[in-house]
């Protein structure tokens, strides 16, 4: 075995995903590094998003659509096991717009650890502050957990998304342009964010912010019309890219 | 395809005219210092002291400009590293100017004396680093890989001659004390034909840099 699949945690073969008669990837093969930043990049159509979802298993929800190839998360292949849940618990997910309940924060964070049937009223405090604290908003949120999360501003809010997630004890989060909705200052608190979280979660990000894929994370998959044209040590994508066409993709010569 | 970065283009453009004329203004000095030394010109030589002020008020404007560059575009790939590139040999070519600079106050000491040019090897010297100053800097615009290997060849050059020439310096010194002036100005001027072919070689590195994506030590 080598080096690569050694501290892969999710390891992607020759996927290929098809929307009805269209194809939207074509044999993608990518190794996901442990408590590693992940970045998708692409222009709008690539397939980053759809190839996001598919490490949940998001697209099973929606009609026509055909996989093809390996997902093995922690050497078990998730198209072959039929337990969805069990993998949304692992694979966490934060979307491009806060999407909380419109309940108290408390019980948005609460929401999933009493889905699995957690009731101890101890044991959930427990949760939902640690969690809280994990999204680093805790501070901002503690006294006043019982109003409506749809009060707080959208960088707040999507904070909380965050603690939402990482409330089920993830192994993976998957955050699909997490700070397109929001102000600059609040999308360098949810970077900071992730700068922390990567010390226990691996996490992989489709953003379009190439600063923010620069910053944030530690490799790089460029995306091209449902292909990886380039994978790489985040650095060498931006500073060295291989290919002429991730090249002028992030120089913003097109795309 | 709609080209995005017109704005953008148009900027590195202009950053690289500011250094072409940076270093057309810089071998200009250079050649009026070396014909100052050579025909004992010292109203030349105070010129071309005069005339540095030009060089450094262009080198600042390139590094504001620059800086502004990476501020405002957030440049990647080939545009970050033709900033971070043209930044360093921006300096490269100021110390070069300094050279020249230098060599026209050696000149104005060494004022009218019987010329002792031809124990040295300080005219090839000057030749030399002239023609590695155009390949490099053509290295830079042209991303030509074979002109920044073949400066780092002819430094080697530049510095076996310096190596001679010092030697030949010190001997004829030993018989001569009477020439001290002159000759300890023309020990200067070696080492500053021999540093300003060393900051040339920076500039092949740099090209390098932008060809490659690598760092490359030319200078050994």
């Amino acid at each position: 075995m080598n080096q690569s699949e050694e501290t892969a945690k999710i390891s992607v073969k020759d996927l290929s995903l098809f929307y009805g008669d269209k194809q939207a990837l074509y044999s993608v093969s990518l190794d996901i590094e442990e408590k590693k930043v992940t970045a998708l990049i692409g222009p709008s159509g690539c397939g980053k998003s759809t190839f996001l979802r598919t490490l949940n298993r998001m697209n099973d929800l929606i009609d026509g659509v055909k996989i093809t190839g390996d997902i093995v998360v922690d050497n078990e292949d998730i198209y072959k096991s039929n337990d969805v849940i069990k993998l949304r618990t692992k694979v966490g997910m934060v979307f491009q717009k806060p999407n909380l309940f419109p309940m108290s924060i408390y019980d948005n964070v609460a929401y999933g650890p009493r889905a699995q049937g957690i009731k101890n009223k101890k044991e959930l405090n427990k949760i939902v502050e640690e969690s809280l604290r994990g999204a680093a908003i805790w501070d901002e949120v503690k006294d006043r957990l019982k109003s409506s999360a749809l009060g707080l501003s959208g960088g707040q809010q999507q904070r909380v998304c965050i603690a939402r997630a990482i409330a089920m004890k993830p192994d993976i989060i998957l955050m699909d342009e997490p700070t397109s909705a929001l102000d600059p200052i609040s999308t360098l608190k949810v970077e900071e964010l992730i700068a922390q979280l990567k010390k226990e979660y691996t996490i992989v990000i489709v953003t379009h912010n190439m600063q923010q894929a620069a910053r944030v994370s530690d490799k790089t998959a460029f995306f091209l019309s449902g292909e990886i044209i380039e994978y790489d040590v985040t650095n060498n994508v931006f500073s060295n890219p291989k290919d002429q066409r991730t090249e002028d993709y992030v120089t913003g010569r097109f795309g | 395809m709609m080209n995005v970065r017109k704005n953008f283009d148009k900027n590195l453009q202009e950053l690289q005219n500011k250094m072409l004329e940076m270093n057309k203004l810089t071998i200009s000095a250079f050649e009026k210092a070396f014909t100052a030394f050579k025909t004992q010109d010292v109203e030349l030589a105070l010129r071309v002291i005069d005339e540095d002020t030009a060089i450094d008020n262009l080198d600042q404007e390139i590094n504001q400009f620059a800086v502004w560059l990476i501020a405002k575009e957030q440049p990647f790939a080939t545009d970050l590293r033709r900033i971070i590139a043209s930044l360093k040999i921006t300096s490269d070519i100021e110390r070069i100017a300094d050279f020249a600079v230098n060599i026209a106050k050696a000149t104005a000491k060494i004022g009218k004396a019987e010329s002792l040019l031809n124990i040295t090897n300080l005219e090839q010297m000057n030749e030399t680093s002239l023609k590695m100053l155009n390949m490099a800097v053509s290295a830079f615009i042209d991303g030509n890989m074979e002109f920044a290997k073949e400066v780092a060849g002819l430094d080697d050059q530049v510095d076996n001659h310096y190596a001679e020439t010092y030697k030949s310096i010190t001997e004829y010194l030993r018989i001569h004390p009477e020439q001290t002036t002159q000759l300890v100005q023309l020990l200067f001027i070696n080492r500053f034909l021999e540093r300003t072919a060393d900051h040339i070689t920076n500039i092949a590195e740099s090209a390098a840099y932008l060809i490659k994506g690598q760092i490359y030590d030319l200078n050994q």
